[in-house]
């Protein structure tokens, strides 16, 4: 706990006889730092509506970030560096802006007259400052992990697109890593993919990808097998010189799976099975 | 193991998918440095892939120490895997193609011992494994 019960209700006081001034103090402290980023309008709703907030915690009792009674100013401060961290706002700028109240507050509460009760206050009211700053901080932080994950997911969908290359014929370009998660998001776009188009013949290219081992090829082999349940024909492609040695090396074996050194071989076989296919259809009409 | 010098010493913590990725960069990284061809490039990144896997997947995590070797003129790249775990029981069994203890193709131990120069094991039940390869430049 930050505070005793007396030196919260002073603040919370403090807070309500100098309304207008604290609050018109701390928007101007708290919007320098932001240079003109964050309009002083609306550096001055920010932090009016704190201080609204924590007025109203204090003076139902609350002595920290803890407190029951303050559950919606740990609301409102959540809310705020979540705002300020998608705004591209760093962890400093957004914790100062709590910080800001501290000028405000020894100017209104006439602590350069040096009367040592005011002094105590003004120490233990800090405190209680630096514990919402930090809980500012800590908000501020969980906001931007959740931001990269969740770009995490964004990058994972847009790199592993399947492009329909020809009537009936569809293709992966694999790029990166092909780690447990991607190759999941690859099996599935690829199976839909195929039911989507209703193309017999799908393509696999690995030619981004940097390092086959038995991890990449024990996906590439799964997805095949899917593919060819759905009765679809898989041709893999991009299978470099090197790739090609180190594969066989490791003793991987990709069977009666056909693979080609490029994405272009791959189309060029795609294309002439459709063909025949689709000849021997006409020859059984 | 043959006795060298060995240069630009990194060690990088086995903890996560990503460190398996970091490895591989280590060890690439290491293996242009040490002039390896395109093919020896690729073999020893590989081999790194397998490794760092199973130094994650079954040793539950380790490091990976990766150096530029030196034995008279000849350059190459050592990587030596440590982890705390379970430790191998039967290596013979561990090395034979084809034969997991998880779920993967049985490939990575033994396609790992073909990929490199020289290979090391060290292992006992319940003392961790540590494996040591090597790959010389032609």
């Amino acid at each position: 706990m930050a505070l005793n019960a007396e030196q919260a209700e002073r603040l919370g006081q403090l807070l309500s006889t100098h309304s207008d001034r604290i609050s018109q103090r701390w928007s101007e402290v708290a919007a320098a730092p932001l240079k003109g980023r964050l309009t002083v309008a609306e550096a001055a709703r920010h932090t009016g509506e704190l201080q609204a907030q924590l007025r109203s915690a204090l003076l139902a009792g609350a002595t920290g970030v803890d407190s029951v009674h303050s559950a919606e100013l740990r609301a409102l401060l959540t809310e705020l560096s979540r705002s300020r961290a998608r705004m591209g706002f760093t962890a400093s700028e957004t914790a100062t802006s709590v910080f800001a109240l501290k000028t405000a507050l020894y100017e209104a509460a006439d602590v350069e007259k040096g009367d040592d009760a005011a002094l105590r206050d003004y120490v233990a009211w800090s405190a209680l400052i630096d514990e919402l700053g930090l809980f500012t901080f800590e908000a501020y932080s969980r906001a931007r992990e959740e931001i990269i994950t969740a770009q995490g997911e964004q990058l994972l969908e847009l790199s592993t697109p399947v492009v329909k290359l020809w009537e009936g014929v569809v293709a992966v370009p694999l790029v990166g890593t092909l780690d447990s998660a991607r190759a999941q998001v690859v099996m599935e776009r690829l199976l839909e993919a195929l039911v989507d188009t209703g193309s017999p013949y799908a393509i696999i290219d690995i030619t981004g990808v940097p390092a086959v081992d038995t991890q990449v090829a024990q996906h590439v082999l799964k997805t095949v097998m899917a593919a060819r349940l759905m009765g679809a024909e898989c041709i893999i492609s991009g299978i470099r010189p090197q790739i090609a040695q180190t594969i066989v090396t490791l003793g991987i074996e990709f069977g009666d799976i056909v693979t080609k050194a490029s994405l272009a071989d791959a189309l060029r076989h795609a294309v002439q099975r459709r063909n025949a296919d689709q000849r021997a259809v006409k020859r059984e009409a | 193991m043959t006795t060298s010098e060995a240069t630009d010493r990194q060690v990088q913590a086995i903890s996560s998918d990503e460190d398996v990725v970091r490895v591989r960069q280590l060890v690439r990284t290491a293996a242009v440095a040490a002039k390896l061809s395109l093919v020896d490039q690729t073999k020893v990144v590989t081999a790194a892939s397998e490794l760092a896997r199973n130094t994650l997947v079954y040793g539950g995590g380790g490091s990976a120490e990766v150096c530029r070797v030196l034995n008279g003129s000849r350059h190459g790249v050592r990587i030596v895997f440590t982890d705390s775990g379970p430790g191998i029981a039967d290596v013979e069994l561990a090395l034979t193609d084809g034969y997991t203890s998880g779920t993967g193709m049985g490939l990575g131990l033994s396609g790992a011992r073909r990929l490199v120069d020289e290979f090391h094991l060290d292992t006992a039940v319940g003392a961790g494994t540590t494996v040591a390869v090597v790959k010389w430049a032609r």
